[in-house]
């Protein structure tokens, strides 16, 4: 019993994390620079993808199946999800700032639409399957093998917060929140601001890819159904939960809501009969969509809020003063 | 090769016209990308199929009209959906929208749109079940027009409504008190407040008005294709698609915008392949922001 619990404690964790990642990467976009990405799951399916061709063994009719390493796997999900970003980006970052949101929506319909229907690259509606998992050969104690994964899930989880939180108090973090107040102030210093904005949306898109990996090598499958706007929209609600602009509310709001999420699940399963379970998730949708409206209406800095972000210098000047 | 493709593309480019109209006019007056809109025609086709069937159920002139696939029950329960759609916007608007206004920044409309958007969606699957359905199961012949294209009379009738419709939104606009102020809101709300336009009753009125549009598109919508709680969703990327393209705030940039893009997916659909569709409305898109940013008739980048 105590094992089955603990087992289970490390897989939802696990699972929790990688969403946190996913978060991470929307708080640089949003949290940090103000740029609105309403395709958060093109992003990450874009990275799942890519990890999974550079990583599973070759198939017969599929292209890819390098069988590299799942490290470089990693790599490459974050070069292509940040390619991605990148044209995204270039395209839409000078116009006005919902041109961003509607042409992100669109390009998670097309990524979504090339997953289903381009099945020489992705093997179409069935997915890619036998994506290598880490820690494989612990496999036959499952405990083992969930609290390992747990390590390097928490362990990569650890690494881009604290990667992203030395970047937030860096010049460069200041500047994105500088052009994020007030655009013309930070121009008038001689900031390139959509420069800032490219990168920082090519950053966060590299996040969200790798997090997708991560996803991808825990559960050893993929399918186009993953990436629907559903998860786009669990991830925002995590943001908004957790605290924009917020490192530490990313991964909190992540937590808060997956357990919500599992939870209200597990209540579903049990109130309603096998055949209406179908029905019950669309009502488990909608309840997140009341609890985010509600927040954004009640409570919009989230539980922690941003706080105040200044150079270390500064904070060790003020220590030692 | 068969023309066949472009009177598809025509009906489905009205529809989408239609439904872009809604669009283009929250868009310029509220300022804000409205994600609720694709699912406001969702909602407008199952409440007019809810209502036809209480109506059918309640009086007996339920049978097709001429060579139609519907009766009286669908057209009379239709513009009563325009209505309760119309007020469902607006009551949208009074529990989120009017609230993040007041505290100022347009972008957490859109995520707070984006989320009522799913809410919206998964309550309609959650009451109808996402299995697609239908105004009426009765077989239509389609008629052959000229070079070997056919149509159905129900695709003709939809165009025959999207057109008056049409010409009643560009006569309201041009014509009326309440539409002149409208434009005037549009253009420089501040300007507007300041030589006595009642900016509430626009922003009531832009509500109304766009609800009762995208119900009227859910419900040509449901008549030539089929009724599914994501219809709406599906479709919002050609609308937004035809919104930019016409240029954000323009009536008739919107239907030429939407026929535009309709014409543009039957044809991808004909020479491509229909796998693709949905990424024709996004492919235009990217070539107007970055050729045309401001659409054909469009001022405002």
């Amino acid at each position: 019993m105590m094992v089955d619990l603990l087992g289970y404690g490390a897989f939802f964790l696990v699972t929790a994390l990688s969403y946190a990642i996913i978060c991470l990467g929307l708080n640089i976009q949003w949290g940090q620079t103000g740029l609105f990405n309403v395709g958060v799951a093109g992003f990450v399916a874009v990275g799942a993808y890519a990890s999974a061709l550079l990583t599973t063994p070759a198939t017969a009719g599929r292209f890819g199946g390098f069988e590299l390493p799942i490290a470089i796997g990693w790599f490459g999900a974050m070069i292509a999800a940040a390619i991605c970003a990148g044209i995204v980006g270039a395209v839409t970052l000078r116009l006005r700032a919902d041109y961003l949101a509607i042409t992100t929506f669109g390009i998670a319909v097309a990524i979504q639409l090339v997953a289903l229907n381009a099945q020489g690259f992705t093997g179409g509606p069935f997915g890619i399957g036998f994506i290598p998992r880490p820690f494989a050969e612990l496999a036959e104690t499952p405990i083992a093998f969930s609290l390992a994964n747990l390590a390097l899930v928490g362990g990569v989880t650890l690494l881009t917060f604290f990667a992203l939180e030395r970047l937030a108090r860096s010049p460069w973090g200041r500047v994105l929140r500088a052009i994020r107040e007030d655009e013309t102030a930070a121009a008038s210093l001689g900031k390139n601001a959509n420069l800032y904005r490219l990168q920082a949306f090519m950053l966060g898109g590299a996040v969200m890819g790798l997090a997708g990996a991560v996803q991808a090598h825990f559960i050893g499958f993929i399918a186009p159904d993953n990436y629907v706007p559903a998860l786009t929209f669990q991830v925002w609600a995590m943001l908004i939960v957790g605290g924009a602009g917020n490192n530490r509310g990313a991964i909190l709001g992540a937590v808060v809501v997956w357990g919500l999420w599992s939870l209200t699940g597990f209540a579903m399963s049990v109130v309603f009969p096998p055949a209406q379970q179908a029905r019950a998730a669309a009502l488990q949708i909608v309840a997140i969509g009341v609890v985010l409206a509600v927040i954004l209406l009640l409570r919009p800095r989230g539980i922690l809020g941003e706080k105040k972000t200044v150079s270390r210098h500064i904070e060790a000047a003020d220590i030692s003063a | 090769m068969t023309l066949q493709f472009l009177a598809d593309g025509l009906v489905m480019g009205a529809m989408t016209g239609l439904g872009a109209i809604g669009l283009t006019l929250t868009y310029s007056i509220l300022r804000f990308a409205n994600f609720t809109h694709g699912d406001l025609i969702s909602w407008g086709a199952y409440l007019t199929l809810t209502l036809a069937l209480l109506i059918g159920a309640a009086v007996p002139y339920g049978e097709p009209i001429g060579p139609l696939s519907f009766g009286w029950p669908v057209l009379a329960g239709g513009l009563i959906a325009m209505a309760v759609t119309g007020l469902l916007a607006l009551a949208l608007d009074f529990l989120l929208f009017a609230r993040l206004r007041r505290r100022g920044t347009a972008i957490i409309m859109v995520i707070a749109s984006f989320g009522a958007s799913l809410a919206l969606r998964s309550l309609l699957e959650f009451l109808f079940t996402s299995e697609p359905t239908y105004f009426s199961r009765e077989i239509q012949i389609a008629i052959p027009l000229a070079a070997g294209i056919r149509v159905t009379p129900d695709q003709l009738c939809s165009l025959g409504l999207t057109a008056l419709l049409v010409g009643a939104m560009h006569l309201l606009l041009t014509r009326s008190h309440i539409g002149r102020a409208m434009r005037a809101v549009s253009e420089n709300p501040a300007l507007a407040r300041i030589v006595g336009i009642d900016v509430a009753a626009v922003i009531r009125t832009t509500w109304l008005i766009g609800g009762a549009l995208a119900c009227a598109a859910g419900v040509m919508l449901g008549l030539t294709v089929q009724i599914r709680p994501y219809m709406g969703f599906d479709l919002l990327l050609p609308l937004f698609a035809a919104a930019i393209l016409g240029g954000i705030g323009s009536v008739p940039g919107a239907v030429i915008g939407g026929l535009i893009v309709g014409l543009a997916e039957s044809a991808g659909v004909q020479f491509i392949g229909a796998n693709y569709r949905a990424a024709i409305a996004f492919l235009l898109l990217l070539l107007v922001l970055l050729v045309r940013p401001t659409g054909l008739f469009g001022v405002r980048p």
